[in-house]
């Protein structure tokens, strides 16, 4: 192959990593939102996600029912389901699951996590069925940027629409968390839960819309990974959810834009891995690296020190 | 003189077999400095956490007359709607939010009024006029408050990096960004030099006179309790043993006793007495 193919391969590579990524780094921000404002691992987040790809794939069924052909109104209104129940689903979960068990130690709503994690993929196998549900393909197509000889390098407009959505969503997102009142709010209820009580915020209202959020978010990465891959079933939310939580410590569990990055560098990680190595291996690649990475900086890419409560 | 704007009657809390505050009754006046003195371990801060809903006291009242929103008891708010009523406390030991900057701790205070000008942030993410108003009046209202306390130099530090006296500064000027009724203020001179409790003193007389709210204040430094404050009680064991203007406690019997002990048992080591000079009058 000559060094025009390498590059066009490696381009290749780097544009379905970063499409990998960026489904990760949407999932990951839940973990790591979560974390930063209660300390704990949601476990249940990534069943959170599959749920979000539940209700994908049966919006585009009722939007084709429905007859509504037009792809923008049809993935627009899908969207907008999927955030819907999602969150509702997030909401609920917060509020059955962990509220109860606020006062008490780290590890009690730990393991109420793992309990919810089985029983939402139970409860979604039980109603939805065991068996894989495919999706027709809703976008269709792509372009080629550069033809050689040998190969072709191109971007499907699957690809692109879920890189653009993704970036948008996070550039949204930091603007949330940086400049609104909802936004100070978590970070004061982050840094000081009963002093952000006293000045009047809404602690667990804060919390509840927190879990709201990061569900909104699971729920559109769930939807755009049935889009991309065309088929789901209701064990997916266990290894994506790992991964992205392997994003979010990666990136500094309780950052932001570490669990943006976490979750961009485990996407590059899969796909180059899968290229240039095997694709049967890559989840060792991605856990190699964190556990690379854990043990020269315990803190993650961009995590700050544990700083000790007074 | 009008009805008290907070009226604690027969406040009791009971931790256990421990009784730290013991049918208490105590009032605050708008625009007036009332002090609660007393020695360590008296209950003083036990007052301070039943007051801002730290606490669920086990008996009492503690009764908020709201100029808008009529007569509320405390004591049967959720914790976060007590700042909503107007009553905000400081801490003995500083509590900011370490990784915000000045000016962002002081937008926190005002979250109630802007979360509900935003519509929950929506408002706020679309850049809506009514929003960016309210959001123009919160930092006008910060900025205020920086520059009264001397704050523009670190207006965008975080506060976690700030001194010791900066950061007290800062606590002041967070509390009154929640535009109160009534601010609490647990041991506001605590690890001050002199000059710095003089301007403290300063400060508070001057927010009393222009804002017209009450201030309530715990405080072991004499020189600045016995020059501002307008009435003082004086607390011992979880009991009100004493209550007047600074004078009519600097000459009571009781307080001087809860303070040293009774005289006639042991000789006041001199170190002891050492500590009480301020107790003669205020320094400035």
């Amino acid at each position: 192959m000559d060094a025009g193919a390498q590059l066009g391969l490696f381009l290749q590579h780097l544009i379905n990593g970063v499409t990998l990524g960026a489904i990760y780094g949407l999932i990951a921000i839940g973990y790591t939102m979560v974390y930063g404002i209660i300390r704990m691992i949601n476990f249940a987040h990534g069943e959170i996600y599959m749920v979000g790809a539940f209700v994908g794939v049966t919006g585009f069924s009722l939007m084709a029912l429905m007859g509504i052909t037009a792809v923008p109104l049809a993935l627009l209104l899908v969207l907008v389901m999927a955030i819907g129940f999602t969150a509702a689903y997030g909401w609920a979960v917060e509020r059955v699951a962990y509220r109860p068990l606020r006062a008490s130690g780290r590890l009690a709503p730990l393991i109420s996590a793992i309990g919810m994690s089985i029983f939402l993929q139970n409860y979604v196998m039980l109603t939805q069925g065991a068996r894989p549900k495919p999706l027709q393909p809703v976008i269709t197509g792509g372009f080629t940027i550069w033809e050689g000889p040998n190969m072709a390098l191109s971007i499907t407009w699957i690809q692109a629409f879920i890189i653009l959505l993704t970036v948008a969503l996070m550039a949204g997102f930091t603007l949330l968390i940086a400049k609104t009142p909802l936004g100070r709010a978590q970070r004061a209820c982050e840094q000081d839960r009963t002093m952000a009580a006293l000045l009047g915020i809404n602690v667990d209202r804060t919390i509840s819309l927190t879990f709201v959020m990061g569900a909104s978010l699971a729920a559109v990465a769930g939807v755009l990974v049935t889009m991309y891959y065309g088929v789901i079933d209701f064990y997916i939310g266990f290894l994506a959810g790992l991964k992205a939580f392997t994003a979010a410590v990666l990136g500094g569990i309780g950052s932001l834009p570490g669990a943006m990055l976490g979750g961009l560098l485990i996407g590059l990680i899969e796909a180059f891995f899968t290229g240039y190595v095997s694709g049967a291996y890559k989840d060792v690649a991605a856990f190699s690296i964190l556990i690379l990475v854990l043990v020269l900086r315990p803190t993650g890419l961009l995590g700050r020190p544990d700083i000790e409560k007074v | 003189m009008s009805a008290p704007l907070l009226e604690v009657s027969g406040l009791t809390m009971r931790f256990g077999g421990l009784v730290a505050v013991d049918t208490l009754d105590l009032t605050a006046d708008r625009g007036r400095i009332t002090a609660v003195i007393g020695p360590n371990g008296a209950g003083k801060t036990t007052v301070f956490n039943c007051l801002t809903g730290f606490y669920r006291p086990t008996a009492g009242r503690l009764l908020l007359r709201h100029p808008g929103k009529g007569e509320v008891e405390l004591q049967a708010l959720p914790g976060y709607a007590v700042a909503r009523y107007g009553v905000v406390r400081t801490f003995q030991n500083i509590r900011l939010f370490p990784r915000m900057t000045v000016l962002e701790n002081l937008l926190v205070a005002q979250h109630t009024e802007l979360m509900r000008k935003s519509a929950f942030s929506i408002a706020g993410l679309l850049g809506l006029k009514g929003w960016r108003d309210a959001q123009a009046t919160a930092l006008d209202r910060a900025r205020f408050w920086i520059e009264r306390l001397d704050l523009t130099r670190v207006a965008d530090e975080e506060a976690g990096n700030l001194s010791y006296g900066v950061q007290r500064r800062v606590e002041i000027a967070r509390a009154m960004n929640t535009n109160p009724l009534l601010l609490c203020l647990d041991e506001p001179a605590a690890g001050l030099n002199p000059r710095e409790t003089a301007a403290l003193g300063e400060l508070l007389q001057g927010i009393r006179a222009e804002f017209g709210i009450g201030i309530l204040l715990i405080e072991h430094d004499m020189s600045l309790v016995m020059g501002i404050s307008d009435r003082i009680h004086v607390v011992d064991h979880g009991k009100k043993i004493a209550e007047g203007t600074p004078a009519e406690i600097r000459a009571d019997e009781r307080v001087i006793k809860a303070y040293l002990g009774e005289p006639d048992e042991a000789e006041v080591p001199p170190e002891v007495a050492q500590d009480m000079p301020e107790l003669e009058g205020p320094r400035a």
